[in-house]
């Protein structure tokens, strides 16, 4: 068995960025069919055009168009594309130093093999079948054998049209483990267990167990198994919707005191409108059916009162 | 050698707006630095390192953006520092630019603090669910909402006061240009009326999501006696505790408390209410003005609401709490702990123009994060401290 | 300047962490270290600062849990930055000179194996017209190396003899994930993976953490016979940008070393994750023929990111706590192909007499 539980997380967003006036240029430029550079105070022709220039810092405006062909400065080969690069199969990216350009584009080149690639070599700019002001509007660069199939430069873009804004998709996958304390407790769940720890040096009790106690630093031990009945400390009443949210609204979030526990659980009230919750409130865990258990907090499906007279205030409120 | 004094001589924000949809990131972050280095009558060639600070990079989806924005801020070619602090990082990454020149490392330190809220959305970016843990987060409302709750039953306010505090920061926030929201005809009923969000606060008592940056120039003693106004750094103090530990105070947390207490002392003060003029807190929930004020010893514990109630944190109350409308009225993030800490700054230099609290002399810029566990405050004054 | 030492230093690499990715029960054991060889408690240290990335742990507010391990009752005095160690090493360096503290502990952490790093790091580049390709870490490094090879500034066999001088040193340090020198034609003779380099030229993913103790003037005698002295810390950034940049040079890497005095330097360790890297540094840091680079392995044979470039300090401040040197220059980078580089010179005397 492995020392501590992990699953797999996603994390991911459609970016909405506004572009501002110079990379938006750049974009609509793309969208067009057309390149678009911006020339420094030192002279240098850069595409994509910086946002600011380097000597001066004032924001660019002298925009130049460069042809869709140009010349390979530096090259690599990508032997394991990952997920979201511009093929699934093994390419170069390469640095393209346009025609007209001084300084070099960063895109991908597709070649089959590095012995296809080359510093020096002509390619030109793959356009994609569908163009939105992107820079996976040029799909890819490609060898340009012979300069006279290169294809024509553009003819100027849409002044009154002008990208302002892209959407990035950022998705990255990761495998999140529970720290070595936390796993002993989610296995606890796993077998309907409410398992804490003692602090060695401060004799708090936490749940669930922490690798180093906030107080002191000191890794919590043992085994302590609570009875799942505590009071509600303080809690909220969520009515926003909002995205990603796994709950309906409206539902009482609390923090859940459990009976031999020195610090509360933050769970779900259910059993009771959520304008009868109080603060004090004894309630107890309810736990879904076995066969639905996993690893996680979850298998408690939520709190529900007891009907106990509420818990009095100075037993919770050096936990508020 | 102690610490080298140190003034702020530029300052400069962006207009807040839920969306900037005008201007990319390194724009943003430009706008407020032309308008600090034009206030502090320098350019980018005159800026010795920069200090950018912001909140998660998950906001934006970006990491470590200060590197792509290195050329675009002027920082190509000079120290470049990021700091991430949560919501408290505004204010730290100031203090960490200030001691750049308290140190006596460097003379003119460039600062800014930024967030671009519109290209994600916050409330997605802290609620995230883990495998394993129960997703009943819901955003940073959520969580605090349980902690003004127990406010509320400590200190027995009466529930119209976080409405108080709404009201007022959004009429403040009528004079100042660059705010975010500017609702007219704001009222403690209208407060009252909104809708209930995250229970017990309700809609017109949280922040809203802006985008947004601030920026300053923060300078040595010989190069701030070219300025007509610096705004002198009169002490500083960070303090950091566990989100969550046994027995923790989560409505008045100890680190708070002694940040504060080591800040008064710092700063030769003994009565915050009779010797600071006004204060920018940080209070992104309305509920949070009346509870900062117990926790910086400006109440006792139980008596910030009452200072609340009887006006004494409007603009022409005994210590007037964020004139410029606070984060209730912009919150860019990254940039709100900053904005405290410049608002500050431009009351002492009797620059805040319609929200200027007359004859400033000495503020409070103030800012925290976390659950209410990382906390960064300075004191500024109009004065060269003494010591 | 006040005089401030490293009096402290311990560290963690692994190929596949089995813990959790803030690191909490990484950290734990590394501050009892830190604790052990000071001779201090938490109470005894003045202000802290780490160093992290939520993009590497994939959740944001990752480093909120490691203060935990401070143990934070009573509050602490701390930082963080999204940076690498030395970075936070840096903080906690100014924080001294400002007279408001004289002892410091600096920490950082990272689980690269959470996600796929390489991919990972391609959210660093410009999120308009870069990143949506997902330029890896590793192609980028590539560019660089060709650049290189291209315009003569190196060969092919100058950055294997980084690789086997690099693995056969890693010998000698039990933190090593990848070491075990050959020869360089054997490392030569191996295949291509990402043309022009090798998977030897690329440092291995690493998970791990490290913590550094800073104390000032008489806290660090009291602490060691031999601190080593910082007598001289600097750093600077470059642009970001793949198109403007000469990537055979490290601009930022140079104007720290004109910061500087690198004379007598006996020891170098630079944080290069790609053999090529090293020659990019040790060019424009100038360093003599004799100056001894990585004897620790350096990064090719470990490399936690967020805490590599600080490792390069402790490995440095370590030779100089035995006494095998007396001056060793260590060296930071961050960004893609070397954008932002600190470098930190240690020494066994303050260089002021009577120290």
């Amino acid at each position: 068995m492995n020392r501590t539980l992990s699953a797999p997380v996603t994390v991911a967003f459609d970016y909405t960025r506004s572009t501002g006036p110079v990379v938006g240029r750049f974009l609509t430029g793309l969208r067009d069919g057309v390149l678009v550079a911006g020339r420094t105070s030192a002279g240098e022709v850069v595409v994509p055009p910086l946002e600011y220039d380097p000597v001066t810092h004032v924001q660019t405006t002298d925009f130049v168009e460069v042809s869709p062909v140009g010349t390979v400065t530096s090259w690599t080969w990508v032997p394991e594309p990952v997920a979201g690069q511009p093929f699934d199969r093994p390419f170069a990216f390469a640095l393209v130093t346009l025609d007209g350009a001084t300084r070099p584009l960063f895109h991908a080149v597709d070649v089959a093999s590095p012995d296809e690639i080359s510093t020096g070599m002509r390619v030109q700019v793959r356009w994609a079948a569908e163009r939105v002001g992107h820079i996976n509007d040029i799909a890819c660069f490609e060898p340009l054998g012979d300069e006279s199939t290169a294809r024509p430069a553009g003819g100027g873009i849409l002044e009154d049209d002008l990208v302002t804004g892209v959407v990035t998709t950022v998705s990255l996958d990761y495998v999140y483990a529970a720290s070595p304390e936390e796993s002993t407790f989610y296995r606890g769940l796993h077998e309907g267990r409410l398992l804490g720890q003692r602090c060695p040096t401060c004799d708090k009790v936490y749940v669930p167990p922490r690798s180093a106690c906030p107080t002191d630093g000191t890794p919590t031990e043992g085994e302590i198994e609570l009875t799942g009945e505590g009071t509600i400390t303080t809690f909220c009443i969520v009515n926003v919707p909002f995205l990603g949210q796994k709950i309906a609204p409206p539902y009482v979030s609390a923090y859940v005191l459990l009976d031999g526990a020195d610090i509360a659980l933050l769970h779900l009230i259910l059993g009771v409108p959520a304008d009868e919750v109080r603060m004090g409130t004894r309630v107890k865990a309810v736990w879904k059916p076995s066969e639905e258990w996993t690893y996680s907090l979850e298998n408690i499906d939520h709190f529900a009162p007891t009907g106990d007279p509420d818990a009095d205030y100075d037993t919770y409120k050096n936990h508020l | 050698m102690g610490k080298q004094p140190a003034a702020v001589v530029g300052i400069g924000q962006t207009h807040h707006r839920a969306k900037r949809e005008d201007l990319s990131m390194a724009g943003l972050c430009r706008e407020a630095i032309d308008r600090a280095l034009v206030d502090a009558d320098m350019s980018l060639d005159d800026i010795d390192a920069i200090v950018v600070g912001k909140a998660p990079d998950l906001f934006e989806g970006v990491m470590m953006p200060e590197l792509f924005l290195a050329e675009s801020l002027g920082a190509a070619g000079k120290p470049l520092l990021r700091v991430h602090t949560a919501g408290s990082v505004g204010g730290s990454t100031a203090i960490v630019a200030a001691s750049l020149v308290q140190s006596g490392v460097h003379k003119r330190v460039l600062t800014v603090a930024y967030e671009k809220q519109s290209e994600s959305n916050a409330m997605w970016a802290l609620s995230i669910p883990l495998p394993f843990n129960m997703p009943v987060h819901a955003g940073a409302g959520g969580y605090f909402a349980p902690h003004v709750r127990s406010y509320i039953r400590r200190s027995g306010a009466p529930t119209h006061v976080g409405a108080i505090v709404a009201a007022k920061d959004r009429n403040n926030a009528l004079k100042n240009p660059y705010a975010h929201l500017h609702n007219e005809g704001t009222t403690v009923e209208s407060v009252l009326a909104s809708t209930m969000l995250w229970d017990p606060i309700r809609y017109d008592e949280t922040c809203p999501s802006s985008d947004g940056a601030c920026a300053m120039v923060i300078v040595d003693e010989d190069t701030a006696a070219a300025s007509p106004n610096p705004a002198w750094i009169h002490a500083t103090a960070m303090r950091s505790e566990s989100t969550s530990a046994a027995e923790r105070d989560q409505v008045n947390p100890q680190a708070s408390r002694n940040a504060a207490a080591h800040l008064w002392k710092q700063a030769g003060i003994t009565s915050p209410i009779d010797e600071i003029d006004m204060a920018e807190l940080y209070v992104p929930f309305s509920w949070f003005e009346p509870m900062w004020l117990e926790s910086l010893g400006f109440a006792d514990e139980g008596g910030g609401w009452k200072l609340t109630e009887s006006g004494e944190t409007a603009m022409t109350g005994r210590i007037p709490v964020n004139c410029s409308g606070g984060v209730l009225s912009s919150n860019p993030i990254g940039a709100s702990g900053m904005l405290r800490f410049g608002e500050a700054a431009l009351q002492v230099r009797g620059a805040a123009g319609e929200h200027q609290i007359d004859g400033a002399r000495k503020a409070l810029g103030h800012a925290y994060g976390g659950g209410s566990q990382f906390f960064a405050m300075w004191v500024v004054g109009a004065d060269k401290p003494t010591s | 300047m006040r005089d401030v030492a490293v009096v402290g230093f311990a560290q963690r690499q692994m190929p596949d962490f089995d813990g959790s990715p803030t690191c909490v029960e990484m950290l734990v054991p590394l501050m009892t270290e830190c604790y052990e060889q000071t001779g201090w408690t938490r109470h005894d240290v003045g202000f802290w600062c780490s160093g992290s990335s939520d993009y590497l742990a994939g959740r944001a507010f990752s480093f909120v849990q490691a203060v935990d391990t401070i143990g934070v009752d009573p509050p602490v005095n701390e930082s963080h930055v999204e940076m690498d160690l030395a970075w936070a090493m840096y903080e906690a360096w100014i924080k001294i000179q400002t007279g408001e503290v004289d002892t410091a502990l600096v920490y950082a952490f990272g689980k690269s194996s959470a996600g796929v790093l390489r991919r990972t790091l391609a959210l660093q580049l410009d999120p308009y017209t870069m990143m949506p390709l997902w330029p890896d870490t590793v192609s980028l490094a590539g560019l660089q190396a060709r650049a290189g090879l291209d315009a003569g500034l190196w060969d092919e066999r100058a950055m294997a003899e980084v690789v086997n001088r690099s693995l056969t040193d890693a010998e000698a340090n039990d933190y090593a994930l990848r070491k075990g020198g050959s020869s360089v034609d054997e490392l030569l003779a191996r295949p291509m993976y990402a043309d022009p380099l090798r998977k030897h030229d690329c440092a291995p993913v690493t998970d791990g953490a490290a913590a550094i103790v800073l104390a000032a003037g008489d806290r660090a005698f009291g602490v060691r016979d031999k601190p080593a002295w910082i007598t001289g810390i600097s750093h600077f950034t470059d642009s970001a940008s793949m198109s403007t940049r000469d990537l055979t040079r490290a601009p930022s890497a140079a104007n720290a070393a004109a910061q500087l005095d690198l004379d007598g330097v006996e020891v170098a360790e630079l944080h290069a994750p790609f053999s090529h890297q090293e020659l990019i540094l040790s060019r424009e840091l100038g360093l003599a023929d004799d100056v001894r680079i990585n004897p620790s392995g350096g990064p090719l044979s470990g490399n936690p990111m967020f805490s590599a470039g600080g490792i390069r300090i402790g490995e440095t401040a370590r030779r100089i706590w035995s006494g095998e040197i007396d001056k060793g220059v260590a060296h930071a980078t961050s960004g893609a192909a070397l954008q932002q580089n600190l470098l930190c010179v240690l020494e066994s005397s303050t260089g002021k007499g009577g120290a």
